[in-house]
């Protein structure tokens, strides 16, 4: 095939574009928060902890597969309006530079209670692992969790659009994230529009989480923390300041992510932060204001 | 006039140091590990506030330069039989060369700068969101690579057998550099222009100050102090890799925040509360003695402690304990001081 150089197969680029459509959707629940708060959100990698978590519960109960992941959903929305609740809001007439640092703070903070509440080792949600079987498609053998990503981040996305684009919230949403005093003064109001925002990220962060914990069935308080750092660095890659910029870079980063993890020799694979992480500083040097982003930008809120 | 009354904006700072270091002295050798870590944490946060408070520019990255210090240090102290032991992978050049404990620090301060200066001559171009998360880039790659290869270190394990150098005096002097270097520079005038990039960078640069100069130069600096922290650091305990990455810049970033960015004042109070805060919950994993009342804590405890200390701080006092400002003496002429308000009233 096309694909034949550099030994990358089918099921390698499948698991590329799986991973590029997790990291998309939480690089949109970023994007979002950015949007309308100014703030990034460090500690969206611990929201899906947290669900990840409660999926590990509902496998340990043996709830059905639905069951727990409706309180999966249930658990992270109830923690992103906490969130909103009890950092954001008193936070949000604080410089950018702090807002990020306090989140810095809460995602350290969340990430020990998760320690000292479920161990070093963490646990492990088996219950979604019949998942990872493959799926024969015309003689390429893809892992299901692969094809329902996709899916998936295609579906939530989609479903923004028409959220963004065609309903009076959505409507409300982008007026905030363009300039909010204005929006406000037109009659936007502020906390519908906030909490809207949360909640759908929340919701994406969710998603996200059923999704990983499929592919990576130990659940442990570092989970991910590394997915979210690559996620920002993928959304600052694409352009924050709007949402689909912020989504293509999400998208790159997992793609190059996923297929770099398959493609690199096993004695360079361990190297892979690195490579990805100097690819980032490469593009972030050669377009400061996002690869996806037209023209010069507006001068740099943070 | 002004000469007396900026006494207290270095004194200060280096009396707690020293006070640190007296305290020190008089404890059981149990309880001095803490002290001896508080006055290492000291060095590494001073270093971290030359650049970020200078500049108000948020690194994540300085950590990957007292990484590369300690790796210097150790890897260049540790001697030859043990080295070939615990390091087999060593490159042939290092493997060869020993250096004493002075020059070890040295030379852990200026493979810090070089870093520096290597990683800040392209970021230093950015600014805001992508700079933040282009300094988080090295410090994941400084920690992936020396995880890694074990050509320049022990790799995955950590530094054993480097000669336990770092006692009460070297720590509290190496904290006292740091603190002098960091005085110094915001006394020159490269610091001053540097802080009116922060608080304005649009004005300082129709002054005619290179934004980018300016923060190259802090960046560098910063490095070096940082490198040469690390170089204390290795001398006081073994370290791996793992030690000197997320974690440290967490804490480290949150005794800066908490004490308050702005000031020197505000770097050395952060971090004797944080760090006295933080050892006293370690401590508490086997069981500390208050007052007659044992309490046992969880390991993680101190952990969560610090970030929620930090998270309040950053709610209720975003501008950290000190509110950013140098202790100095108190004006006479009233005019001065509404002057100075007027000031600092942003």
């Amino acid at each position: 095939m096309i694909l034949g150089f550099l030994n990358l197969t089918w099921p390698t680029f499948a698991n590329g574009v799986a991973l590029g459509g997790v990291y998309a959707l939480m690089a949109v629940g970023i994007g979002l928060v950015f949007g309308v708060l100014r703030l990034v959100n460090f500690a969206y990698g611990q929201l899906i902890m947290a669900g990840a978590f409660a999926l590990a519960y509902g496998a340990q109960w043996n709830l059905p597969n639905w069951v727990s992941i409706l309180f999966c959903f249930g658990v992270v929305l109830a923690l992103s309006v906490l969130m909103d609740r009890l950092v954001f809001r008193p936070l949000r007439t604080h410089s950018p530079a702090v807002m990020l640092v306090a989140t810095f703070a809460i995602a350290f903070l969340l990430q020990n209670i998760a320690l000292l509440a479920f161990g070093p080792l963490g646990k492990s949600a088996g219950s979604l692992a019949s998942l990872n079987a493959p799926w024969d498609i015309g003689g390429v053998e893809i892992k299901k969790i692969a094809v329902i990503s996709v899916a998936t981040a295609a579906g939530c996305l989609a479903i923004l659009q028409v959220l963004l684009t065609r309903t009076p919230l959505g409507l409300h949403m982008r007026a905030a994230a363009m300039d909010f005093r204005t929006a406000r003064l037109l009659g936007v109001r502020a906390n519908r529009v906030i909490a809207a925002a949360v909640m759908v990220s929340g919701l994406f962060a969710a998603v996200s989480a059923v999704m990983l914990t499929a592919q990576e069935i130990t659940v442990t308080y570092a989970f991910g923390t590394q997915d979210t750092i690559l996620v920002l660095a993928g959304v600052v890659l694409g352009g924050l300041n709007r949402p689909i910029p912020a989504t293509l870079g999400g998208f790159s980063i997992g793609f190059a992510s996923g297929i770099l993890g398959g493609v690199l020799p096993s004695n360079q694979s361990q190297y892979l932060p690195t490579f990805l992480f100097a690819a980032v500083i490469v593009v972030l040097l050669v377009r400061p204001n996002g690869l996806f982003t037209r023209g010069g930008g507006a001068v740099e809120r943070v | 006039m002004s000469v007396v009354r900026r006494i207290p904006e270095l004194l200060a700072p280096a009396l707690l140091v020293l006070g640190t270091a007296l305290l020190g002295l008089e404890v059981s050798s149990y309880l001095q590990v803490y002290f001896l870590d508080t006055l290492v944490k000291v060095a590494i946060v001073v270093a971290l506030y030359l650049f970020i408070g200078n500049s108000g520019v948020l690194s994540f990255g300085q950590i990957s330069f007292v990484a590369l210090g300690a790796w210097t240090a150790g890897v260049l102290t540790v001697p030859e039989g043990q080295k070939r032991i615990i390091m087999p992978g060593l490159a042939h050049f290092l493997l060869k060369t020993n250096v004493g404990n002075v020059a070890s620090l040295v030379l852990a301060a200026a493979v810090g700068a070089a870093a520096a200066l290597a990683a800040g001559l392209p970021l230093m171009r950015l600014s805001g969101l992508a700079a933040g998360i282009a300094t988080f880039g090295v410090l994941e790659i400084t920690s992936n690579v020396l995880t890694f290869n074990q050509s320049i270190g022990p790799g995955e394990n950590a530094f054993s057998s480097v000669p336990p150098t770092t006692g009460i005096w070297q720590a509290a002097i190496g904290a006292l550099i740091c603190l002098a270097v960091a005085y110094l520079y915001q006394r020159t005038r490269f610091g001053r222009m540097l802080r009116a990039t922060r608080e304005d960078p649009a004005a300082a640069a129709a002054a005619g100050i290179s934004i980018y100069r300016q923060r190259l130069l802090a960046f560098t600096l910063s490095g070096a102090l940082c490198g040469f922290a690390g170089g204390i650091y290795v001398h006081l305990q073994s370290l791996a890799a793992g030690d000197l990455s997320l974690d440290l810049t967490f804490i480290t970033l949150a005794m800066l925040v908490v004490g308050g960015s702005g000031s020197l004042l505000g770097a050395v109070v952060g971090t004797l509360a944080l760090n006295g805060i933080y050892s006293f919950f370690s401590a508490a994993v086997n069981t500390v003695d208050v007052f007659g009342w044992n309490l046992t804590v969880r390991a993680g405890t101190a952990e969560l402690v610090l970030g929620a200390l930090m998270a309040l701080v950053l709610i209720l006092r975003p501008s950290g304990l000190t509110g950013g400002r140098e202790l100095s003496m108190p004006r006479r002429r009233r005019a001065a001081v509404d002057l100075e308000k007027a000031r600092v009233t942003r």
